[in-house]
Parts: structure tokens; sequence; C-alpha cells
């Protein structure tokens, strides 16, 4: 067997026995939802966050930029063509010589490509492309790429979940890893997977990315918030992924 | 029952920081006085009303109902109009409802927020005049780590 | 425009109670939020929501500031006959928006 396939079986095996393996205790944050925000996700046609991915859709085939093209022009249907792609994200991006997210990328994909202005995080635009897109891989399991250049982000990413930090002292993996399913305050702490995102976050209101989560939880520790694309931010999601590999995405998701 | 001034941060959508300043806390009877003003005085009856509600939100700013009323739904006899009414929000009407014999079905589904834990009822006025009504008390908690200006 | 989902069943026989599902994208600024500086956000709501068939108002709707951003409400009418199904949204600041969906009743 030649090195690379070795290496693809190895992957494999490991992502189906972290997934299936009896005992793999992993549950996305929808499990740890009231059975009434569950239901809400559960129903494409009330999910509040599918009035983004309707607006992603009409984005999806709408020419922009001094390119004047759409981003069907290129990449065809997205039922197709973006199948499967969001569930490996963040991945290293050769021109940006670091990893980006997905939503980074297709951000990149429209300077690059259509000559086309940057869209802010968190614009509504960017999330709708982000959950069009994300929603593509609906049931896919998480799959990051086996690049060995992620591979230094991953590693700051996991010493940033396990590092105490901001004047509560806390680590992400305190609350998510070690009191996963207990409660703070009147909320259930969740396992804190990737999965569900770009999420309707009943709390904000709207649809977010995993970015503004991570920042907002920062803020709850009184830590200091990196600004928005900082590459510690993609460094956790990189590890997140890694973390998650082998489960299911369950975006665009509703979370309390 | 002291009335308690509450501050919290709300994070905005892009609207920075916003703080919610609630009046002085309602109180149940302001709730009955409400109710008595919709129907006019009319006696209100516990019953043919079912609000269906969780007892403990994940969260206050998105709670889904159904409200759903026993009745045949014909032109003699059916649900004219369902409200709801809440104890402890800044206002007390929540949502009210226009229904009719073309409804077919007296089932109505919304979300509401609920800024506290409180009463919540639901009040259907029927074709012949009279009122039934039920009520839930439902936990709403704030969320546990609060989001600022980020 | 704002982003409107309505989801009913595109046929029918005649008598059959159908159920009409209606999301819209919308803030419902509820006017009792204050920014950090002091000053009130304005209220900004939709107001109501009508459902004509055919022309005639089957379903009607008044939101207070506690309805949910993105207001969603899910009702009933009998499919009497072939038409139209249209929702109306109106609201504060002009808000105005109608959508419209087909049904065929045999």
């Amino acid at each position: 067997m030649s090195r690379i396939a070795r290496r693809i079986a190895a992957i494999a095996l490991a992502v189906a026995g972290v997934a299936h393996a009896q005992g793999d205790a992993r549950r996305s944050g929808f499990d740890f939802m009231s059975p009434a925000t569950q239901a809400m996700q559960r129903d494409d046609t009330s999910n509040p966050a599918m009035l983004w991915v309707g607006d992603g859709e009409v984005l999806w085939r709408a020419a922009a930029g001094r390119a004047g093209k759409s981003c069907a022009d290129c990449h065809g249907d997205a039922k197709t063509g973006m199948r499967g792609v969001a569930a490996r994200y963040p991945s290293y991006d050769l021109t940006a010589a670091r990893p980006l997210t997905l939503a980074q990328r297709v951000d990149a994909c429209r300077v690059r490509h259509q000559q086309a202005p940057t869209l802010a995080p968190e614009s509504r635009e960017r999330l709708a492309l982000e959950s069009y897109v994300a929603l593509q891989s609906r049931g896919m399991p998480i799959a990051p790429p086996d690049d060995a250049r992620l591979a230094p982000y991953r590693e700051r990413g996991e010493k940033l979940w396990r590092a105490r930090v901001g004047q509560l002292d806390l680590a992400c993996a305190q609350c998510h890893d070690a009191h996963a399913g207990e409660r703070l305050g009147g909320s259930v702490v969740p396992q804190a997977h990737p999965t569900g995102y770009p999420i309707y976050r009943l709390e904000w209101q709207s649809l977010g990315s995993l970015e503004r989560r991570l920042r907002g939880c920062l803020f709850g520790v009184r830590a200091q918030v990196p600004p928005a694309g900082a590459i510690e931010l993609v460094e956790l999601e990189v590890w997140l992924a890694a973390r998650a590999a082998g489960m299911a995405v369950d975006a665009p998701g509703v979370r309390p | 029952m002291s009335a308690t001034r509450r501050r919290f941060l709300v994070a905005g959508a892009g609207l920075g920081v916003a703080l919610i300043v609630r009046p002085a806390a309602a109180t149940p009877e302001e709730l009955a006085a409400a109710i008595a003003a919709y129907t006019g005085g009319a006696k209100v009856s516990p019953g043919r009303v079912s609000l269906d509600i969780a007892k403990l939100v994940d969260n206050g700013n998105t709670v889904p109902v159904v409200v759903s009323v026993v009745s045949p739904m014909t032109p003699s006899d059916h649900v004219k109009a369902i409200a709801i009414f809440n104890e402890r929000n800044p206002e007390r009407d929540v949502a009210r409802f226009a229904l009719g014999p073309r409804a077919g079905r007296a089932k109505v589904e919304t979300r509401i927020r609920l800024a506290t834990s409180q009463k919540v009822t639901a009040v259907a006025t029927m074709s012949d005049g009279s009122f039934w009504s039920d009520t839930v008390d439902v936990v709403v908690v704030l969320a546990a780590c609060l989001e600022g200006d980020i | 425009m704002a982003r409107a989902i309505v989801t009913v069943t595109q046929t029918a026989k005649r008598g059959d109670v159908i159920e009409i599902r209606t999301l819209i994208g919308h803030p419902m600024e509820t006017g009792f939020r204050v920014t950090g500086e002091g000053a009130r956000i304005p209220r900004d709501l939709i107001r109501k929501l009508t459902c004509r068939y055919n022309g005639d108002i089957v379903f009607g709707a008044e939101f207070f500031p506690a309805i949910a951003a993105n207001p969603f409400v899910a009702f009933h009418t009998i499919a009497t006959e072939s038409g139209t199904l249209s929702l109306t949204w109106e609201g504060d600041n002009g808000f105005a928006q109608t959508e419209t969906v087909a049904i065929r009743v045999t």
C-alpha cells in the first residue's frame, strides 16, 4: 500500500473510530437544548437561519464586482459544487499563507476572483453566503484536511483552549470539557463543538459566525478580545474542527 | 414583593451595548386589568384553551408558543379571536389574532419575548361572546455569560 | 425588502384544513432598549400580518413588542377554491411587504 493510501486509510479509520465508536461521548450543542429550541432548528420552514440562507442563495447567483461574475459562474450549482466544502474548513490557503475560516475563504474568493469589495465580518451578505455554503454540508462529517501546514495552528489553538484567561481566569476546557452538561446559572454548558455554525443565536436575535461566538465567550470571561479576523481565533477554529472530527454538521443551527 | 429595578446587558445587532431599563416590576393585578380591558369586564373562564409553552425556557428572547382552542369552528360555533398577555414585560400585550369559521382550526403558533419569569395567559373569544383562558407560569433565566460591545 | 418564507401546501382538496407557516426577517426593535450612552433606541416593529384568500381576509395578527425578532406565525385556513393566498406585513417606518402563494384546490 502506498504511503498516501496508508495515511488516508489511517485517517478514515481514526475518523470512523472517533465518530462511531461506542462510548463516543461527543454531542452537538443541539443535544443540550430544550425540545422547543430543537424543534426550531429541525424545521426548515421556521428556522430563522433559513432567512439568511435564502439571501445566500440569491447572492450565489448574483453577478458581483468588476469581474461581473457570480459564484455560480465558476462553482455551478451550490448543491453539488459546495457539497462537503464547509465540513473541511478551516483550511490552509496558499495565497494568504495561513488557514482561513469558511467565511474568510468566501470573502477572499469575492475579492480575488470577482474583484468585489470585501464583506465585513458579521455583515448580512457574508453571513448569508456562509450559511448557504454551510447548509450544503449538513449531515456530513466534520473532516479537517490532513494537511501538515495546519498542525502548528491546531497546536496553538489547543494551547489557547487549555489556557486560563481573563479576569475570571478560566480556560475554555474548564467549562466545555470538564463541566459540559452541567449548568452555569440557568444555562446548560454545551461541549462547544462547531457543528452548527453559523448559528441563529436566540441571545443575539440574529445569525452569527463561530468567530462572533468565540469573541463573545472571551468577553464573558473578561479577557482581552482579539479583533475579528485575528489569527488566534482561526487557530481556535482549527483546533475545534479537529476536536469535532467525524461529528455531523448540523448547520445552520439554532442555539440559545 | 419589592419593586426591583434590574439592569442587564443585551448585545444588539451592531447597535453596541444596549441596556434595558425596566419600569417598576409589573404586578398580577396589571395582568388582570389588561385582560379585563380586553374582554370589556366580561368573565373569563379557565378551560377549552391550551397554551403550550415551555415551563423553563432556553432564552427569553425567543419563546415558542402554541395556542389551541377546542371548537368545531362552524359558522355558528367558532373562535373569533385569540389574545396572549404577559405579567411582567414592559407591556402586557403580546399578540392578538383574528380567526373565524374560515380558519378551520383554532390553533396559532408564534414566538414571543419574555423579560423575566412570569405568567403568560392566552384568552379566546368565542362566537357566543364567552371568554376562555389558559395560564402558564414560565421560568426565564438570563444568559450565563453576557456579551458587550465587541 | 425583507426576506420572508411562506410555507403552505400547493394543492389541497376542497374542505381540507391547511396550515400556513410564515417567517419574516425583521429586528422587532422594542423601543425599550437604551444604548450605553443612555440614548433610547427607537421602536421599530411590524404591527400586523393579514392573510387574504382570493381577496377575502381569513386571518389577522396584531404584533406587540413582545413578539420575538424575525416574527414567526403559523395558522390554519380551509381550502375553499383555487387561487392566491397573500400575506401582508405592515409596520413602523412605512414597512409594508406582501408575499403571494398560489394554491390549487380540487
